[in-house]
């Protein structure tokens, strides 16, 4: 592992092609929370053809739902959520635009797929760290779907968010290579 | 008889649902230290370092350990010599869940309905088991359950000329399709026997045990070290990322069951397997 490479977002497809899986990173700039619920209406939205929340081209979506702020803090715990669960609706965003997703675990070759056509990334973040990565969560606004609660569309500002490449534009899979090495 | 106000419930309740979410218990600790020095992997190593760095963080600032603060399961053992007054038992119980969640800042996740998926905002209903034991004691465990590893997990009615090798096969096969997806290095909760609904109780109740003590039977506490050993063969290693700690331990409840049957069943959990008991 070589050292890390720091990204500030917007996210373009240039920055995503030359990453690979493995690379270590630290994430700055603005990205955006959506989970299940939130998916499902970004989704809806583009079926009708009306226009999204936030302009999704060269973002970064951070699969999260977090705790409630403490008077005084930001945001709450705030690690990822399961990637996986987006997949019905992944395909559908990297095509209009989505550059990079930030999770935790395995993904559908349908997202593969799409990730290696539009040129995306998926990060993943240390599942149940939520404490620790909500220290690097500077600002948070609800920018759509209130209604949701934790699931929420947020606009989060992020300072050196710790991540790894775990599947480049090219469908490098780290899940797969790393645990490779270490198979007995 | 002795009697127990509904109102004496509540206040435990909701305390330890925040100490459940807040406090990464000791064995898990010990566990993850130890796993730092073990572990061959220079990823792994950081990701372990950066769970207990997480824990640490959560204790002093009494944040959750994880955002996912669980669903509330609660294990409820009431003696029989027990009156509760002043209340329904298990009305004292949510209300406890959703005075934990509201104080702690714990997020709500529960839904009041599987397809209509509405939060209820206050993270209730709890999932409740009722033991009635003797004596007149309560003794109340809250393990508030995340669902990135309860995803993952399952129930197989094996036959019984399957044996201990399809109890084998089962969990080995659950695990390593599970992957990275349960926030390994995870603790592996198995149950044997009973019923369908009994075996997934077993292995619900057998994520209760720390992950430092083995089954008291010989022969389950060889079965449950034989599997952890394999299981950290798989690669999966912490965060999923290949390495060698993938579990720290595999906990195994057996029951009875019947001469035309074996259950088993697998409840995976990640590394925070919170729990917190009280009794009164």
């Amino acid at each position: 592992m070589g050292s890390v490479i720091k990204i500030n977002t917007p996210f373009t497809k240039e920055m995503a092609r030359q990453l690979k899986a493995g690379d270590s990173v630290e994430i700055s700039g603005v990205i955006y929370t959506a989970r299940d619920a939130a998916h499902k209406k970004l989704t809806a939205l583009l079926e009708e053809g009306k226009e999204l929340p936030f302009d999704i081209r060269d973002q970064i979506i951070y699969y999260v739902g977090p705790c409630p702020a403490r008077p005084g803090m930001i945001i709450g715990s705030a690690g990822p959520t399961t990637s996986g669960r987006m997949d019905a609706y992944a395909p559908r965003l990297i095509g209009s635009g989505l550059t990079g997703m930030i999770g935790k675990g395995l993904r559908s070759p349908e997202v593969v797929e799409a990730m290696k056509e539009h040129g995306a990334v998926c990060f993943g973040a240390t599942g149940g760290a939520g404490a620790l990565l909500s220290k690097c969560i500077v600002s948070q606004e609800v920018t759509a779907f209130p209604e949701l609660g934790t699931e929420a569309l947020r606009k989060l500002v992020v300072e050196n968010f710790p991540a790894v490449v775990v599947i480049d534009c090219n469908g490098n899979d780290l899940y797969i290579t790393g645990r490779a090495k270490f198979k007995i | 008889m002795k009697v127990i106000n509904a109102s004496q419930i509540t206040e435990t309740v909701e305390r330890l649902c925040i100490e459940a979410n807040c406090e990464l218990n000791s064995d898990i600790m010990d566990a993850l230290e130890k796993g730092i020095g073990a572990e061959e992997s220079e990823t792994g190593r950081r990701i372990l370092c950066q769970l207990v760095d997480n824990a640490r963080t959560a204790a002093r600032e009494g944040m959750a350990i994880c955002q996912d603060t669980g669903m509330a399961v609660v294990f409820v053992e009431i003696g029989q010599d027990v009156h509760v007054a002043g209340g329904s038992l298990s009305d004292a119980i949510n209300e406890g869940v959703r005075r934990g969640y509201e104080k702690g800042f714990l997020r709500k996740s529960v839904v009041s309905d599987p397809l209509e998926r509405i939060n209820t905002n206050d993270n209730t209903p709890a999932v409740i088991h009722y033991d009635i034991v003797g004596g007149e004691g309560i003794k109340i465990t809250v393990a508030p359950k995340g669902f990135g590893s309860e995803n993952m997990s399952g129930v197989r009615m094996l036959k019984p000329s399957e044996g201990i090798d399809g109890v084998r096969s089962f969990i080995l096969e659950m695990v390593d399709r599970a992957g990275p997806n349960p926030c390994p290095p995870v603790v592996v909760g198995v149950g044997i026997g009973g019923t369908m609904e009994k075996a997934a109780l077993l292995a619900k109740k057998a994520l209760l045990r720390p992950v430092d003590m083995r089954n008291a039977d010989s022969r389950y506490k060889e079965l449950e070290e034989e599997l952890l050993e394999r299981i950290n063969r798989l690669g999966i290693g912490p965060a999923g990322l290949g390495g060698r700690l993938t579990a720290m331990a595999v906990n195994i409840e057996v029951y009875p069951t019947h001469i035309a049957g074996l259950p088993v069943a697998l409840n995976m959990s990640c590394h925070v397997t919170r729990h917190a008991e009280a009794v009164l």
